[in-house]
């Protein structure tokens, strides 16, 4: 597979599973909004803090008003990673790779696209939040069960699942970092229903409030932890998103599991063994937010590995190719 | 709504005789129109255009920056041609594409036609687009010219004209392939029983043409579609032939000569490639060899064609039989190399740099349509006739100053088509562009792509001047 078309297969799976992560973002923020107190304010900066655009925040908006950071988030054309601009990236990906992909799958790219342009030019935003943010949760669903219903389940699937994945796994983190940023009344709430409140609404954004009930019952941060983390059976959880990427990873190589012949799998493999030897005491003792952020940093490296080995090919005194994509 | 306040006009008209008789071929279509329910003509009309922009079949405008992306208008109603002139038209097509084919030949090697006077010399010297690197070339099987496409009118008197030809990346196969699609989705009850020669085997065709490209024996070279990539106006096009084929598709910079291959980058290391089905332009195939500045090239590209390690359709150079003052020369080219008679007429064409033609030209602007000779897509024309006097001055002046770069022919009354416009089915302006293959063989694909002029009156099809088409129907004998 040409590494230009395995670049935007990879990051066309990779902006719309961030799209899908912007929307449960801005959700778990309303639903926690309307669950404090009254008479206190709302919090809408942690949400830019954690979406890594603060500059961009700054520079075109005043205060972080609930309207000023949905619509940074969720219709900014000039934010790149706003819901908007991820569709649009998305789809101009899918043009480039048009004749790898599906038709089918083409079409469900092009036609989420025209419908959030729609909703982006309409009222709806303002009115009822919720009803866009559940469309783009279902173009992205639906966009992925077209994609492992029509496609080849060969290379380029596994690049398509591989960006998905690991795209997932580093926005599950920031969904659960979240609650580090939403400052509680006071310090004594801490274990209160409304702490509570907050941490099923962080769950329930992950789609993951119902699953966890079954595994865990009741709402414990350290189970929490444990689910959206180390879970391996639950789709969104850390543990089993790197698990999905590192089992394409290895299937477009062809480097048996376990063992590594580029630095993709080297610091994929090193990765997933820290987290298969970490338990949530570890986690929890060592402070959440640490540990998430020091997980963000050593899937970038990841990333970049898969740069520098699938895409950066160069031959002898040729000029580099473009990063394309981020 | 429908036909019944329908007007023929002073044209010829595809489908109707006179305002209310359907021609023989096109009866059964203008009966099975007339039968659908009201509003349903109009409802299969929003259908269709609804379709395209969901699949996100569009063409891209230069000088355009609201909207770059668009669909290309299409219309419901078909085009039909009957099974007899479409023998003939086949006939015609295979007669002067093997005819030019032989021509550039004979071109890049001893010039024959030259020496024995039949073309004049400075014609071809003059010629931007004959390529000085170009000659001595042996493309294999001598065939220069692979994918052909032919543009088609017909007069107000119901004669067909080879209006002019395309010889070096024609585009517009993919419309033909998608309006047909698009018509079975939507009226599937006028498309059943109407007897229609499919078209759907082209990209098989053109991938056998292609293979058979290889110079070197070999059981399945490996093809691949080069496109200058996304914002190319015929982006849509590259990347639908090239799914349809099966095949690659490769932009300058996944490509890369390494020992004396040309070499994909891939995500298991460089791979070879051995026919390039190019769709950029020769000046930008190697800034080794032609333009420096190109970026959507391959250094070092034709160097390696020359060797025989690389096949190129259209092979580079062939853009010499498409300059329009070569055209008018075609009827010529014919009965030189075949010693035939030229089946379907060209337009009569004055070549501005014979200084006789050239004040005939000045003088009756108002009557001609001037076009430039190397420019395509209906850029650098004027229609006299619809031309404002400051129009027409200008291009006096732009002709004086370099003849050589215009023709000018006789304003043709085209033939025109019942399309649906504001709820309405009102005549339009068309042509028509069959395509043909050469390969082991000469193929002509069984239709081709009609094209209206959408603006009431105008003469101008081009997509990137406001036009549309349609499905066009080969009836079966």
């Amino acid at each position: 597979m040409l590494s230009r078309v395995a670049n935007s297969i990879y990051w066309l799976s990779r902006y719309m599973e961030r799209a899908e992560n912007v929307a449960r973002f801005i959700d778990v923020n309303l639903q926690m909004m309307l669950d404090l107190p009254s008479g206190l304010n709302e919090q809408w900066q942690p949400l830019v803090s954690i979406s890594g655009d603060e500059v961009g925040f700054q520079k075109r908006y005043t205060a972080p008003t609930r309207e000023n950071v949905i619509k940074f988030l969720a219709l900014d054309s000039e934010n790149p990673n706003s819901i908007l601009s991820c569709f649009r990236a998305a789809r101009e990906n899918a043009r480039t790779v048009r004749e790898v992909i599906s038709s089918e799958l083409w079409e469900q790219v092009n036609t989420s696209y025209l419908t959030v342009t729609a909703a982006a030019a309409g009222p709806t935003l303002v009115y009822s939040p919720h009803v866009l943010f559940t469309e783009v949760k279902k173009a992205s669903h639906l966009f992925d069960g077209v994609a492992e219903a029509t496609m080849l389940h060969g290379e380029g699937w596994h690049f398509y699942r591989m960006g998905r994945m690991l795209e997932r796994a580093d926005k599950t983190s920031r969904l659960l970092d979240v609650k580090y940023f939403i400052l509680l009344p006071s310090l004594s709430d801490v274990g209160t229903p409304l702490d509570d409140i907050q941490w099923a609404a962080v769950l329930r954004s992950a789609s993951a409030l119902e699953m966890y009930r079954k595994r865990h019952g009741h709402i414990v941060p350290e189970d929490i932890v444990e689910f959206l983390v180390l879970d391996g059976e639950f789709p969104r959880s850390i543990d089993f998103c790197l698990g999905a990427a590192n089992y394409s990873l290895h299937a477009i190589s062809g480097t048996p599991i376990g063992t590594y012949h580029n630095s993709a799998e080297q610091r994929l493999g090193q990765l997933r063994a820290e987290l298969a030897y970490t338990d949530r005491q570890q986690i929890m003792s060592r402070g959440l937010h640490e540990f998430l952020d020091a997980l963000q940093t050593k899937l970038n490296l990841v990333d970049q590995g898969v740069f520098e080995t699938f895409f950066a090919l160069r031959p002898l005194g040729s000029d580099a190719p473009d990063r394309a994509g981020q | 709504m429908k036909f019944e306040l329908y007007e023929t006009a002073d044209f010829y008209d595809e489908m109707f005789i006179s305002d209310s008789t359907p021609r023989a071929g096109a009866q059964l279509l203008a009966e099975r129109i007339e039968a659908l329910p009201d509003g349903e003509l109009l409802a299969r009309q929003a259908a269709a255009e609804s379709l395209l922009l969901q699949n996100g079949i569009t063409f891209n405008v230069y000088n355009d920056s609201a909207a770059t992306e668009k669909i290309f208008p299409f219309d419901v109603i078909p085009r039909i041609i009957e099974a007899a002139e479409w023998e003939w038209i086949e006939k015609g097509l295979k007669q002067r594409v093997y005819a030019l084919n032989l021509f550039i030949d004979d071109i890049y090697h001893q010039q024959k036609i030259v020496k024995d006077k039949v073309v004049p010399e400075y014609l071809i010297q003059s010629a931007s687009s004959f390529r000085k690197e170009c000659v001595g070339l042996n493309p294999p099987q001598n065939i220069w010219c692979h994918i052909t496409g032919t543009d088609l009118v017909r007069d107000r008197d119901g004669q067909m004209y080879v209006l002019e030809d395309n010889l070096r990346c024609p585009s517009g196969v993919s419309y033909v392939l998608e309006n047909r699609r698009i018509m079975k989705r939507t009226f599937p009850q006028v498309f059943e029983a109407s007897r229609v020669r499919p078209v759907d085997e082209y990209p098989s065709r053109l991938l056998s043409t292609l293979q058979s490209l290889f110079p070197v024996a070999m059981d399945s070279p490996k093809v691949a579609v080069l496109t200058p990539g996304i914002y190319n106006s015929a982006y849509y096009e590259h990347s639908f032939l090239a799914q349809q084929m099966g095949v690659e598709l490769v932009e300058g910079r996944d490509l890369v000569a390494v020992n004396n291959r040309i070499m994909m980058r891939t995500t298991k290391g460089f791979q070879p490639v051995d026919v390039l089905y190019r769709r950029i332009d020769d000046d930008f195939l190697d800034p080794q060899v032609f333009r420096a500045d190109s970026l959507l090239g391959v250094p070092g590209l034709m160097e390696i064609y020359k060797r025989g390690r690389l096949a190129l359709a259209n092979a580079p150079g062939t853009g010499i039989a498409d300059d329009k003052s070569i055209y008018a020369y075609v009827p010529k080219i014919i009965e030189y190399y075949l010693g035939e008679k030229i089946l379907i007429p060209n337009v009569p064409t004055y070549i501005c740099a014979e200084p006789k033609e050239l004040a005939h030209v000045i003088g009756n602007l108002d009557k001609l349509v001037v076009k430039a000779v190397n420019e395509s897509g209906g850029y650098g024309m004027l229609v006299g006739p619809h031309a404002a006097p400051e129009e027409r001055a200008e291009f006096a002046r732009r002709i004086q100053e370099n003849p050589r770069n215009y023709i000018a022919q006789p304003t043709l009354g085209l033939s025109r088509v019942p399309v649906v416009s504001n709820g309405r089915v009102v005549g339009r302006h068309v042509d028509l562009r069959p395509y043909v293959l050469y390969g082991s063989d000469i193929y002509v694909l069984p239709g081709g792509l009609t094209r209206v002029a959408l603006k009431p009156g105008s003469l101008v099809v081009n997509s990137s001047q406001g036009g549309g088409s349609k499905d066009t129907w080969v009836l079966m004998h």
